[in-house]
């Protein structure tokens, strides 16, 4: 709870993420930050009004809990459905799944990269808010504007072409796929992997030439040492689709390896906590406090030994260079690990794309319930998703657990966030500039609370400086 | 022609309709240079302004969803409710079968996964939910809907094309509308 004497700063509500949430600094008596307090807003219940139903229905439900990354929650949720039927699913529905789910991770992305990020770095932090976004920049930059936007595009098409649909698609079933790709889609798809290689490349550009120029900030902001989960192939490759968990300690040390997802109750344990719809998760054996830990791109590039394709391992060498091999937690970085990913999601795209399955029509077997829990799992674009479902004997579900990627980076938010109002935010002094530097804190998450809470919103920017009797005595509003 | 004022916003829902809006990919060039998009999740922003026309997405889940919409009531000459959560509540008012606190227990108190020292949340900093989630002409006049979860992008920026033009969209008539 809030500390009644103590004045607090409240940012509300932090835009251009795709969700909904507010910030409150508190400070102490000298007018200088003591904490930041992350309120994740909104909460629609999926847990609960999903009991009851078919367990085969909730490919097609849970998407719903997120517009931005639905097909990761499709792909947890029918692989938790497959092990409910013991099947595998056949080869080519599995491809065109990872093909599919690839597409979203570049579209999710482009967007978190060039529509809501870069208007940051390429119009600056001070800049006018009213000009800092997509459309600001679409007039000054227009070629690289049109290029993010396209790119996007590209990930989308992806759904599309296969499904007939982009956003909350059906198609993907227990078994594999509903949906073929024909021919004529696999070559127009095909075509346009050049064009998206080189906006990934333009988007490396961009964010290297920001380090080289701000290489103090990028250094310093939000320096958050925690431990990492992300998926790994056997090898310790980076992996999106399908694979064991690796957890690293701050300093690289593996933790645990090639853990099946199927035993996240034994590593993972989550907090409620009174001042956010948002639970906080933890890395059990360490306890809460000790065992925070984050996921999604920064993470996903610590933990792994190396990336599946020449072009993002190249990449990828830059990267574990950065800190001599040691794990980044530089919040910064998120921003340099997602283009690394997104480059190497075009390339695996281009290699499933020549897979000579790809076009089969083979690409379902059939299953009926035979167990009474599924747990699925897959690395969304903000990372690792767990589902875990258990049904009565006709399949109906008895209980839902989520775990969702930006509920497992709440933790590391919140403390990014303090560690930024403690060196940007003075008490007396609350520039327009700063607050953006907090809020682009979170934005290096890419949260999508939307997701992590399964409900959104958005509302004005709104600080409020109060003294110990909680009168306001400084209000800013953006703008 | 003064150019219009475009604002769009997200309830309760999934923000899988506003993706499907930013869907509309480079045409989103052709609505700027009709209107002016004030306010929208991706742009930051001040409090909704005057507008021609609101997009809403979402349904209505809380005391803070209620006092924004009925404030874009009143500062949108036309509001459209984009997308099944703000039409008819969709997935968002699946929850209106159940009370909410079994709702909050499940999830703060009951999962699987939960350690037993957590509080249900309760910071006055958080909105607070309503036992039943409305969609939105249950609040407020809704002047246009495109149904749709969400509605195609092709939908939407028929849609607002026609509006930005001072047309009157029939989505009917250009068999823009798809179930699902
Ligand atoms: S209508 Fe569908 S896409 Fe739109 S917010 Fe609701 S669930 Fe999401």
């Amino acid at each position: 709870m809030v500390n009644e004497d103590r004045r607090q700063i409240l940012i509300s509500p932090v835009t251009r993420i795709e969700g909904h949430a507010k910030i409150t600094i508190r400070l102490d008596d000298h007018g200088e930050v003591d904490e930041a307090l992350f309120h994740v807003n909104e909460f629609r219940g999926f847990e609960k009004f999903c009991e009851g139903r078919l367990y085969t229905e909730m490919p097609i439900i849970t998407p719903r809990i997120c517009g931005i990354c639905p097909v990761s929650h499709s792909i947890a949720s029918v692989k938790a459905c497959e092990m409910i039927q013991g099947i595998q699913p056949a080869y080519a529905g599995n491809i065109l799944r990872r093909l599919i789910h690839i597409g979203q991770n570049i579209s999710s992305h482009a967007l978190s990269f060039f529509h809501l990020s870069s208007p940051d770095f390429l119009l600056g932090y001070d800049s006018d808010p009213v000009n800092r976004n997509i459309l600001g920049l679409a007039e000054k930059f227009p070629d690289i504007a049109l290029k993010g936007i396209r790119l996007r595009k590209f990930g989308q098409e992806i759904s599309q072409r296969i499904t007939g649909k982009k956003i909350h698609i059906s198609g993907i079933a227990p078994g594999g796929m509903a949906f073929p790709l024909l021919e004529e889609n696999r070559l127009a798809l095909l075509n346009w992997i050049p064009e998206a290689k080189e906006t990934v490349q333009l988007g490396l550009s961009i964010i290297k030439k920001f380090h080289e120029e701000n290489a103090e900030m990028v250094n310093s902001f939000a320096v958050s040492p925690t431990l990492y989960l992300g998926t790994v192939g056997p090898q310790g490759e980076h992996e999106l689709y399908d694979g064991k968990l690796r957890f690293i300690d701050e300093n690289g040390n593996i933790l645990q390896d090639q853990l099946d997802p199927k035993r996240y109750l034994e590593f993972i344990a989550e907090r409620s906590v009174s001042w956010s719809y948002l639970k906080y998760p933890y890395y059990k054996p360490l306890g809460y406090e000790k065992g925070f830990y984050r996921v999604g791109p920064l993470a996903r590039l610590n933990v792994a030994s190396k990336m599946k394709t020449p072009l993002a391992q190249l990449e990828f060498e830059n990267f574990k260079n950065i800190a001599g091999g040691r794990p980044i937690h530089g919040t910064f970085y998120y921003h340099y690990a997602r283009l690394i990913e997104a480059l190497s999601s075009v390339e695996e795209a281009e290699i499933l794309l020549n897979d000579p399955e790809i076009t089969s029509d083979h690409i379902q077997t059939h299953g009926k319930w035979n167990y009474t829990e599924g747990i699925g799992c897959s690395e969304a674009p903000r990372g690792t998703l767990f589902h875990h479902y258990i049904t009565d004997e006709s399949g109906k579900l008895l209980k839902v657990n989520l775990l969702i990627a930006t509920g497992q980076n709440n933790p590391g938010m919140n403390k990014s966030i303090t560690e930024v109002a403690k060196q940007y935010v003075n008490g007396n002094d609350i520039k327009e500039g700063m607050l953006n530097r907090v809020e682009s804190t979170i934005r290096c998450y890419d949260p999508c609370l939307s997701c992590s809470t399964h409900a959104i919103g958005a509302m004005p920017l709104q600080v409020e400086v109060m003294n110990a009797n909680g009168q306001i005595i400084q209000r800013i509003e953006r703008g | 022609m003064t150019k219009k004022k475009i604002g769009t916003v997200w309830l309760g829902g999934c923000s899988g309709c506003h993706m499907s809006l930013l869907d509309i990919d480079e045409r989103i060039l052709d609505v700027a240079r009709l209107a002016d998009i004030v306010k929208c999740p991706i742009v930051d922003g001040k409090e909704f302004p005057k507008v021609d026309i609101a997009l809403v997405e979402g349904s209505v889940t809380s005391d803070e969803h209620l006092h924004e919409i009925l404030h874009i009531r009143k500062q949108a000459k036309l509001l459209v409710a984009l997308g099944d959560c703000a039409v008819m509540t969709n997935v968002t008012g699946m929850r209106n079968y159940l009370q909410l606190n079994e709702v909050f227990d499940t999830a703060y108190v009951n999962a699987i996964s939960n350690d037993q020292s957590g509080t249900v949340p309760n910071h006055p900093a958080l909105l607070r939910l309503h036992d039943k989630v409305f969609p939105l002409q249950e609040v407020v006049n809704v002047d246009y809907v495109i149904p749709g979860c969400p509605p195609s992008a092709d939908a939407i920026f028929y849609v607002l094309f026609e509006f930005l033009n001072d047309r009157v969209p029939d989505l009917n008539e250009v068999k823009k509308l798809k179930y699902g």
